[in-house]
């Protein structure tokens, strides 16, 4: 239980937030360094002892209302799971008392579907197919690391093109998470034309995705030993197009929101997390880079060769929702970068391993050799074997360490799957973000953290 | 044998987590459970993944619980993002952690009865459940 003390905390802080836009709304443009004095001021009051209450794990269980307030002062509202700023069916059960949320829990599972028991049932040339949906707004991140799982136990190295065309669909697929991270998070604040801008652009590469993996989402296009089908005709051209267009749209959201003060008020020293909280959270990917550690997989524990691009990794200070609003911006521009090195560099081969137990022949094949025609029908209906053992991998996904971690027992079918979703473990900072806050600021924290449900439940 | 995975017993899982936040593991990045159901004789896995950001290292920590008391240490206390993974743990096998904060079903709705993840539930065989839904003969 809070005691009373922290309680009057939590007021003057929404006092000083309401005393910070009396005094600063006039100007229009605050200075962004000025808000490291809140994050100071954060530190000295979330003690270690307070970090560990803020789960929020028993909201509803020890409610005792005090005797100096009333009934009708605090009381505990659901927020979804039919909320739209929710992101999917995340339900928070908030304790209120008058506009600022003392406590929080979020309450998950409106989307478990049993993936990592599917995900036993299906074998490994299957699996792509299962994990892609996990987190449906970055697919080929899910087929990336099951894939990447899968190799590490076999003990195969896919080819150069491969990994060159791995990374290059990765990346713009992490732009495309991005957008809809900022668009969404956009609408939630009120920046309505953020939502339009953000999946205007996120149109273009989901129209290069439909071209190469042949859908828009879900697409099964990584797999163990490779990828799915080579890179279509003229996809230099489509990419340049993308690689114009992207950064003149950047520069217009920047035109319109990163000196407009009512953005600014909304989102600058709102939802603060500290690296301290980060680690006890679990907290990673653009949400740590923004409270000011930097920590990269792609640069500290590199994949698929993307060791040898130049980009840089984007590190903000303040830790608040603005902070992680900014830190996808910059983001976005670093992984056109490497998708620019990734066109001039990309290699000539196979873009699949030859090893015909692993990867099916080409269909020309088929009516050539016989075989090419028993390779084809035992991967299709059999699959093929992993030797035993049990591997856990981790790549950078746009909302931070994705894992996946597969125990083979020599069969063709994983013994067990098991993918860390990394908005799972970035959902628990929630309460941490909320406690003590008004509760307009929350839609802007669940917006920041840019949790995808389908990751969350699995 | 990899330097990276250490296999512990039950009695000395929570030390050794204990040690090795204290060496600069400031991370539990994941906690899941494989159930060797007649294959291996104690029945769960638990595994355990630690994250050095500091030395760039990551640790495994495999300890087997047995079918029998089902009973391990939590480690929330130690790093408070085991909660979830905890609770998922409970939800899909019935592992059960002391001293958790809040264990209960994480996922699964309130009410459901047995842990899907296990190797003798199968999939499809039970109906599905909805809750307060009248049942059917």
């Amino acid at each position: 239980m809070k005691s009373k003390d922290t309680k009057k905390t939590g007021f003057d802080k929404f006092k000083n937030i309401l005393d910070f836009w009396a005094t600063n709304s006039e100007e229009g443009g605050w200075n962004i360094s000025s808000t490291d004095e809140g994050s100071q001021k954060m530190l000295e009051e979330e003690s270690d002892k307070q970090v560990k209450i803020q789960t929020g794990s028993d909201v509803v269980d020890d409610f005792i209302i005090d005797e100096d307030t009333s009934d009708d002062e605090r009381m505990i509202v659901n927020m979804g799971p039919q909320h739209p700023s929710t992101h999917g069916v995340l339900r928070l059960q908030a304790e209120l008392e008058g506009e600022v949320v003392r406590r929080v829990k979020p309450i998950i599972g409106y989307l478990h579907t049993g993936m990592e028991k599917t995900g036993e049932e299906l074998n490994y040339f299957q699996g792509p197919t299962n994990t892609t949906r996990m987190d449906y707004l970055s697919p080929l991140f899910n087929e990336l690391v099951f894939s990447l799982t899968t190799e590490k136990l076999i003990g195969i190295e896919v080819p150069e093109r491969a990994k060159t065309i791995r990374i290059l669909m990765t990346e713009l697929n992490r732009i495309s998470s991005h957008l809809v991270a900022l668009a969404t998070g956009g609408m939630d604040i009120g920046a309505l034309s953020m939502m339009i801008f953000g999946f205007r652009e996120r149109e273009l590469i989901l129209n290069f995705f439909e071209k190469t993996t042949g859908l828009r989402m879900n697409h099964n296009y990584i797999r163990p030993g490779g990828v799915a089908a080579d890179l279509p005709d003229g996809w230099q051209k489509d990419l340049t197009e993308i690689l114009k267009v992207i950064p003149e749209k950047l520069q217009d959201y920047d035109d319109m929101l990163l000196d407009n003060p009512i953005w600014k008020g909304r989102l600058q020293n709102v939802g603060i997390l500290t690296t301290e909280e980060c680690f006890a959270y679990g907290v990673t990917g653009p949400s740590l880079r923004a409270s000011g550690y930097e920590w990269d997989l792609r640069k500290s524990q590199p994949y698929s060769g993307i060791e040898n691009y130049d980009f840089e990794v984007p590190v903000l200070n303040e830790g608040d929702v603005f902070a992680r609003w900014r830190v996808k911006v910059l983001e976005i521009f670093e992984s056109l970068k490497i998708v620019e090195q990734a066109i001039e560099k990309m290699p000539k081969g196979p873009y699949k391993v030859q090893d015909k137990k692993i990867t099916p022949p080409p269909r020309k094949r088929l009516d050539e050799s016989m075989e090419a025609l028993i390779h084809h029908f035992k991967i299709y209906t059999e699959g093929f074997k992993v030797p035993e053992g049990d591997a856990y991998v981790a790549i950078e996904s746009p909302r931070g360490e994705l894992g996946c971690y597969i125990v083979s027992d020599g069969s063709s079918k994983p013994y067990r799957m098991h993918v860390r979703g990394p908005s799972f473990c970035n959902l628990q900072a929630l309460p941490v973000i909320m406690t003590d806050s008004p509760i307009a600021d929350a839609v802007a924290a669940i917006a920041s953290l840019d949790p995808v449900i389908g990751d969350v439940d699995r | 044998m990899n330097p990276e995975i250490l296999e512990t017993n039950l009695d000395d899982y929570k030390k050794l987590v204990e040690s090795l936040k204290s060496d600069g593991f400031e991370m539990m990045v994941d906690l899941t459970v494989v159930d060797w159901f007649r294959k291996k004789e104690p029945r769960f896995e638990i595994i355990v993944q630690l994250l050095s950001t500091i030395h760039n290292a990551r640790k495994t920590i495999k300890v087997f619980v047995n079918d029998e008391d089902l009973t391990i240490p939590s480690i929330t206390d130690i790093y408070p993002s085991a909660n979830f993974y905890e609770r998922e743990a409970y939800d899909m096998f019935g592992i059960i952690f002391a001293d958790h904060p809040d264990l209960t079903r994480i996922l699964m709705p309130d009410d459901w009865q047995g842990y899907p993840l296990r190797k003798n539930y199968s999939s499809g065989r039970i109906p599905v459940q909805f809750k307060n839904a009248p049942k059917v003969d």
